[in-house]
C-alpha cells in the first residue's frame, strides 16, 4: 500500500509568533520552525501502516526552501522519499489555492489515486492557522472520500475504516481506498528518530519541484490571486496583570468579594 | 437585497445557538436564509425557532443518505448556483470547516476561516482573532460567494421575526466519492452548558490531581451556573475528558469570567482563553504564568479556596 503524507512546517508554538507588517502574512523568521506535532502523528500513522501491509510512505509539503527541515524529520522517522514544492510566487495562498496545488503535486509527483498511491494520511489541523479544512478540500479536488479526525484507523482489503473523534462525539467511518484520511493529535506517539535513521534520512530521494513543474500556473497562487487578503492586522497590547493575593485562610471571601465589585456575581 | 445562506447547526431537532448568532450576523450583509440539512421532519422541529431568529427563508433538505458531509455540501453548492448569495456563513466545529472547505474549493469561493466579526461594503469583510487573541486582523473575500465560518459566541444574538418562507430543496448525486457513516456515538451536552457558549467557565488543571477531585471543579462550576474547562494536562491525565480541553489544540473560550484552578497557564493554554473578559488563577506557585494574564490572582492551595468560593457564593445568592 502506498501512502502520501502530508506535511507542514509551523512556527514552534513555544516561541512568540508574529504577523509581518508589511502582508500581514505569518513573519516566518521571527520564529522557529518545527514540523508540525500533529503531522508526525500523520508520519507515524502512515509507517505503522507499511509495517503492516508494504509499501511506500511519500512525504509531500508546499513551503519555503527550509521546510526541508520538516521533511528531514519525516524521512529520519522512517518515511521513503518526498516532494517538495518551493516556489518564492507560492508565498500568501489562501486555503484553497493550497488544497488545489496539493491536490496537482500528488497527481504530478506521486501519481494518480489508486494508481501512484492508496491512502493519503494528514494531520487533522495545523497549529499555525487553525484552518483545519485543507485535507478534506484536497479530497474534494482528488474526488476521494475524506476521513477526517481520526482516533483509530483500520485498513482491511481494500476499505478504510476510522473512528472519528471531534468535541461532537464519536462517528465511525468507512469509504473504499483511495481515500484521503487525517489524524487526530491522540491517534499515537510518534517515534523519535534513531540515529540510524537520521543517517539514511541524508540519502533518500527528495524531488523539489517549482511550480512549472507540478503544472501549476503562476496565477492560481500566490498573495496577489489570493481568494482571500488581509487588509490590517495588529497586535492586541497583552491582558496585564491585576491584584495578586498570598491566601490567608480567606481568600475564597476575596475572590467572591471581587466577583461581586466586578458585578460578576 | 441578496441572500445570504446560514447553515443550520442542529441536533437530534434542537438548534445549536450558533445557528442563531449566524442569522443575526448575516444581517450586516443581506437577508438571512436558513439552510436546514437532515433527515425528514428536521426543518418542522425548527423553524419557529428560525422564524423568530430573522431567517426570511428556510431551504429545506431532508435525506437520509449515510454519506458523510456530502449532503450539506452539495446542497450549499447548488443554492450558490442558484441564487448567488451574498455569503454562506457556518458555525465553526470540526464538521462545520470540513463543509466550508468543501464548497468553497468546489465553487472557487473565498474560504474566510474562523472569524469573530462579519460586515458588509464593497467586498465582504471579516475580522479574525489569531494566534490566540494575540493578534487582530481584519481581512475581506476577493470573490463573490465568500464561505465563512464563524466562531460561536463572538456575535450577540438579536432576535427578530422573519417570514420564514419554506422551499424544499433535493438533495444531489455526490460528486466524486463519500466516506459513509456507519454509526455515531453523539456526546449528550448533560445539564451544564455548552463550554464555547458559556458566559463563566471555571477550568482545572493537573494541580487538581485526580479524575474524582475535578467535582470540586464542577460543583464550583454548578454554583456560578458556569461550564467545566480542563487543561491538555488534566485531559492527557485522564482527569476529564477530552472535549473540555481549552487551549490551542482545544476550544477557543472568551467568557465574561474564566476560572483556573491549579493551571500554570502554558502558551497553548492561554491561546484558548486569555480573551476572557476577567480571569480569576488559583495556583500555589506564585510564579505560575496565570498569574501575568490574571484579573485576580490567589496564591494557594486550590483545595482550600475553591470550597471556600462555593459556599462564599451560595451564602450571596440565598
Ligand atoms: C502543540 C501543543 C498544543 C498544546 N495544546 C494545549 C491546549 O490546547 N490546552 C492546554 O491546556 N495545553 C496545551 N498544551 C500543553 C501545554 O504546553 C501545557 O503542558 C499544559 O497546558 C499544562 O497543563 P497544566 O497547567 O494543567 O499543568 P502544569 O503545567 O503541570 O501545571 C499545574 C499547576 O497546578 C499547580 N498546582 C498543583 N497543585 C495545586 C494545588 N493544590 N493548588 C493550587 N495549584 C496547584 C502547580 O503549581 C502548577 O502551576 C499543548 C502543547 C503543545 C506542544
Ligand atoms: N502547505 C502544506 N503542505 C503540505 N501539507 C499541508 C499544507 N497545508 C496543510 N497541509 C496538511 O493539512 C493538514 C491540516 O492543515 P490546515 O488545514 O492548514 O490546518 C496539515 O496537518 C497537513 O497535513
Amino acid at each position: 500500500m502506498n501512502i502520501v503524507v502530508l506535511v507542514k512546517q509551523v512556527p514552534d508554538t513555544y516561541s512568540e509568533r508574529k504577523l509581518s507588517d508589511s502582508d500581514h502574512t505569518l513573519d516566518r523568521d521571527a520564529t522557529d520552525a518545527v514540523l508540525d506535532e500533529i503531522n508526525e502523528r500523520a508520519v507515524e500513522a502512515a509507517l505503522q501502516l507499511k509495517e503492516a501491509n508494504g509499501g511506500e510512505v511519500t512525504v509531500v509539503t508546499i513551503g519555503p526552501d527550509r521546510a526541508t527541515d520538516a521533511i528531514r524529520k519525516a524521512l529520519s522517522m522512517g518515511a521513503d522519499k518526498a516532494v517538495h514544492l518551493s516556489d518564492e510566487a507560492i508565498h500568501g495562498s489562501c486555503a484553497v489555492q493550497t488544497a488545489k496545488a496539493l491536490a496537482k503535486v500528488i497527481s504530478t509527483a506521486v501519481g494518480a489515486p489508486g494508481e501512484g498511491f492508496d491512502l493519503v494520511l494528514a494531520g487533522n489541523e495545523a497549529s499555525d492557522g487553525r484552518a483545519g479544512a485543507v485535507p478534506a478540500m484536497v479530497a474534494d479536488v482528488l474526488g476521494l472520500p475524506a476521513l477526517t479526525h481520526a482516533r483509530e484507523i483500520t485498513v482491511s482489503g481494500s476499505s478504510v475504516s476510522v473512528k472519528r473523534e471531534t468535541d461532537d462525539g464519536v462517528t465511525h467511518l468507512t469509504a473504499e481506498l483511495p481515500a484521503v484520511v487525517s489524524v487526530g493529535e491522540k491517534i499515537n506517539e510518534p517515534r523519535y528518530p534513531s540515529f540510524k535513521g537520521i543517517m539514511a534520512a541524508k540519502k533518500k530521494p527528495v524531488t523539489t519541484l517549482s511550480l512549472a513543474d507540478a503544472g501549476i500556473d503562476a496565477s492560481e497562487v500566490g498573495i496577489a490571486n489570493a481568494l482571500t487578503s488581509v487588509t490590517s492586522s495588529q497586535p492586541k497590547p497583552p491582558k496585564s496583570a491585576g491584584e495578586k493575593i498570598e491566601d490567608e485562610g480567606d481568600a475564597g471571601a476575596k475572590i467572591a468579594a471581587f466577583l461581586v465589585s466586578q458585578k460578576l456575581i | 437585497m441578496a441572500e445570504v445562506l446560514v447553515l443550520v447547526d442542529h441536533v437530534e431537532g434542537e438548534i445549536k445557538k450558533v445557528s442563531y448568532e449566524l442569522l443575526t450576523a448575516a444581517r450586516a450583509l443581506g437577508e438571512p436564509a436558513a439552510v436546514v440539512v437532515g433527515p425528514a421532519g428536521t426543518a418542522g422541529k425548527l423553524s419557529d425557532g428560525l422564524k423568530a431568529h430573522g431567517a426570511a427563508k428556510i431551504y429545506v433538505a431532508e435525506t437520509d443518505s449515510t454519506d458523510f458531509l456530502s449532503p450539506e455540501v452539495s446542497v450549499l453548492e447548488s443554492l450558490i448556483g442558484s441564487v448567488n448569495p451574498a455569503a454562506v456563513l457556518i458555525g465553526v466545529s470540526a464538521d462545520g470547516k470540513e463543509i466550508a472547505g468543501r464548497v468553497a474549493v468546489r465553487t472557487n469561493s473565498a474560504l474566510l476561516g474562523d472569524v469573530v466579526g462579519v460586515s458588509g461594503g464593497d467586498a465582504v469583510g471579516v475580522t479574525h482573532s489569531v494566534f490566540g487573541g494575540a493578534y487582530i486582523a481584519e481581512a475581506k473575500a476577493n470573490t463573490e460567494h465568500p464561505v465563512i465560518t464563524v466562531r460561536p459566541g463572538s456575535v450577540e444574538i438579536e432576535p427578530v421575526d422573519g417570514a420564514g418562507v419554506e422551499e424544499s430543496v433535493q438533495v444531489g448525486a455526490a460528486s466524486g466519492r463519500s466516506a459513509a457513516v456507519t454509526s455515531r456515538e453523539p456526546i449528550t451536552g448533560g445539564d451544564r452548558p455548552e463550554l464555547t457558549e458559556a458566559s463563566v467557565v471555571v477550568s482545572g488543571g493537573r494541580g487538581v490531581g485526580s479524575a474524582d477531585d475535578f467535582a470540586l471543579v464542577e460543583g464550583l462550576a454548578d454554583s456560578l451556573g458556569a461550564a467545566v474547562g480542563a487543561s491538555r494536562a488534566a485531559v492527557d491525565s485522564g482527569y476529564y475528558p477530552h472535549q473540555f480541553q481549552v487551549g490551542q489544540t482545544g476550544k477557543t473560550v472568551s467568557p465574561q469570567l474564566y476560572i483556573a484552578l491549579g493551571i500554570s497557564g502554558a502558551i497553548q493554554h492561554r491561546a484558548g482563553m486569555q480573551t476572557s473578559k476577567t480571569i480569576i488563577a488559583v495556583n500555589k506557585d506564585a510564579e505560575a504564568p496565570i498569574f501575568e494574564i490574571a484579573d485576580f490572582g490567589v496564591v494557594g492551595d486550590l483545595f482550600k479556596v475553591a470550597p471556600q468560593l462555593k459556599d462564599e457564593i451560595a451564602k450571596r445568592k440565598s
